[in-house]
């Protein structure tokens, strides 16, 4: 271990050059995580078991709200709800998050992972202009229960001619786990659908579906298309992760673009980390021979190789995904675009893993290289 | 270990040694239908001018290399059959090596350079202490130990790279010109450390030098020109 670290502080320019580009990969690997989460990432487990119904042609196109009795006697269907979308601004265009009319009841049985207090439940159906919000929201606008919100609809004109709605605040929800998106406003369908003027009543956004059986949902989303074909009001019908990762390739195919700019950087990488190893076993070839000489065998000298050169991607993938996982933790950069901002557990790991994997993989030639050497002919170098 | 014409026991028999290089297209014979044989506890020296194959036979001897044709016998085994990786675990085992520009690793303390042949052995870390501060109590360097090579003089990197090759208390020391980078005091210190080492601690050892006067510190000097040993002196 000592000859290790001996060797790595060597060059000590050089190694903390090569450990700063490998710093600012695993950030930026980091990053790009966190931002493919908050982009494809709202999907919990009790999405495999749901799927949502929009317009064939396009999600801003509506659908009849009577569609919900047609596709619950649709067998394999559990249950049914809507959302609209609101398009709604608070004070300001760049406080955005998301609002959507629901059917108090229906929606909270649909989505288990929102967490919303008996009372506050209760509260909302007794109220018309009840209202639950994300607890992320409400602290980021310090609203309390009983607080009275105005909403400026982008889309929506209320009775009053006017785009503004009011809310009262009845509740707040938690998520069920970190994954859970709990920046969005709930408020009652019945509230929306009297008070907008004319254009859209009696029609709404998209259909949640729940299916009996998961397996089947791939039969359920036909046997739905197939009730509304040929109809004005044609369906399509998706898992909700699907429908997810189609708003977020509104921007484009987001995992090709952060699997691109992932790979250029660890190709780069790749040849940095590489060729400092390369340089370093060249330049040891006579201690490498002194090595061989006084017993180490071939193995042992690819294994120290090795072992160097993951112990400087292991530190400097570690320094730079413990960077990007304090960053990431400080929360959506967006003001609101990207509510599920986060760096994954699941991604940290990759992340370790691709350590390693990098370490084995700039190492490898070098190590190589580093054992195929002879004795006598490493020793004539010197 | 074989029987030498006197009825002495030859710890090194190399045995009608040949050794080719291949540079390109040319081959290169370097050693010719060599013998040489070594008593256990002599001290050997091996002169001759340079590319007479000096170093190439210590090579052989330390196997760090295989004879083209021949045999090399220590202690009753033919290393010269012995695959890459045993010769390695043999050369741990049975060699010490002190080099003319004493390869010590610039990275470690002399401790741990002395220490390195050691992490080969299942020696506790408690015993390699003890081993390392013997060796280096032996060579005069005990207060050096958490010295890195930088801060000692050639000397004292040559002595603990003798330390090095002792510490594993190995059957034979081969030393390659190993006052050939020291001014004549420090040269002399080694040749009589090295001297102590074989009369005091019973070790083989055999140095290939250009230097008359370091011969002379051996006990028996043999010759080789263009591949071939050719005339022996005692000392």
């Amino acid at each position: 271990m000592h000859l290790i670290w001996g060797n790595l502080r060597r060059k000590k320019t050089r190694t903390l050059l090569t450990l700063l580009s490998i710093v600012v990969a695993f950030v930026l690997f980091g990053f790009l995580s966190a931002i493919k989460q908050a982009l494809t990432g709202g999907v919990t487990l009790e999405g495999a078991n749901r799927l949502i119904v929009r317009h064939k042609v396009s999600i801003i196109q509506l659908l009849p709200v009577d569609y919900k009795r047609r596709m619950e006697r649709i067998p394999g269907v559990a249950a049914a709800t809507h959302q609209t979308w609101f398009g709604g601004i608070y004070q300001d265009p760049k406080n955005f998050f998301m609002q959507s009319p629901v059917i108090p009841d229906e929606f909270l049985d649909m989505h288990p992972e929102f967490i919303v207090p008996a009372e506050q439940r209760q509260a909302w159906l007794q109220t018309r202009t009840g209202a639950v919000v994300g607890r992320k929201t409400a602290q980021r606008f310090n609203w309390k229960i009983g607080d009275k919100v105005p909403i400026q609809s982008t889309i929506w004109r209320n009775r009053n001619s006017t785009f503004l709605w009011e809310f009262d605040i009845v509740g707040i929800y938690d998520g069920r786990d970190k994954n859970t998106d709990t920046t969005a406003l709930f408020f009652r369908y019945d509230y929306f659908d009297e008070g907008r003027g004319g254009w859209g009543a009696g029609q709404v956004g998209w259909y949640t579906i729940r299916v009996t059986d998961p397996a089947q949902a791939a039969a359920v989303a036909k046997l739905v298309d197939a009730e509304f074909e040929n109809s004005s009001y044609e369906t399509k019908t998706e898992p909700e992760g699907a429908f997810i990762q189609g708003w977020a390739n509104q921007i484009g195919d987001i995992a090709l673009i952060t699997a691109s700019i992932l790979g250029a950087v660890f190709f780069t990488i790749l040849l940095v980390t590489g060729n400092t190893m390369s340089l370093s076993v060249r330049e040891r070839t006579g201690e490498l021979g002194v090595l061989k000489a006084i017993g180490f065998t071939n193995a042992q000298v690819l294994a120290l190789v090795m072992a160097e050169s993951c112990l400087l991607a292991v530190i400097g993938g570690v320094i730079g995904l413990a960077a990007a996982w304090l960053l990431t933790s400080r929360g959506d950069p967006t003001g609101g675009m990207l509510p599920l901002y986060f760096l994954p557990a699941r991604d940290l790991l990759a992340g370790l893993a691709l350590c390693v994997a990098l370490g084995l993989v700039t190492g490898f030639f070098p190590a190589l290289q580093a054992m195929r050497l002879r004795v006598a002919d490493s020793l004539r170098r010197i | 270990m074989s029987e030498q014409g006197d009825g002495s026991v030859a710890l090194v028999d190399v045995s009608g040694v040949e050794k080719v290089f291949r540079r390109g297209s040319e081959d290169i014979q370097v050693l010719r239908d060599l013998n040489l044989r070594v008593p256990a506890g002599e001290f050997l020296a091996l002169m001759g001018p340079s590319g007479s194959g000096k170093s190439t036979l210590l090579n052989l001897i330390g196997g760090l290399d295989h004879p083209t044709r021949g045999s090399v016998t220590i202690a009753g085994e033919r290393i010269d059959q012995l695959s890459d990786h045993r010769l390695a675990a043999w050369r741990a085992r049975h060699v010490g090596f002190v080099f003319q520009l004493y390869n010590l690793m610039p990275v470690l303390t002399a401790e741990r350079n002395v220490e390195l042949p050691l992490l080969l052995t299942r020696l506790s870390k408690a015993e390699r202490r003890k081993h390392v501060e013997t060796a280096l109590e032996a060579v005069g360097l005990r207060d050096r130990a958490q010295h890195y090579p930088r801060q000692l003089s050639g000397g004292e990197q040559q002595r603990v790279g003798i330390a090095r090759g002792i510490v594993t208390d190995p059957t034979l020391l081969l030393c390659d010109e190993p006052t050939g980078d020291l001014d004549r005091k420090a040269g002399d210190e080694i040749l009589g450390l090295l001297q102590a080492l074989n009369r005091e601690h019973g070790k083989t050892i055999i140095m290939v030098t250009h230097d008359p006067h370091a011969s002379a510190r051996a006990s028996r000097t043999v010759y080789l020109n263009k591949g071939q040993l050719t005339h022996e002196a005692p000392a």
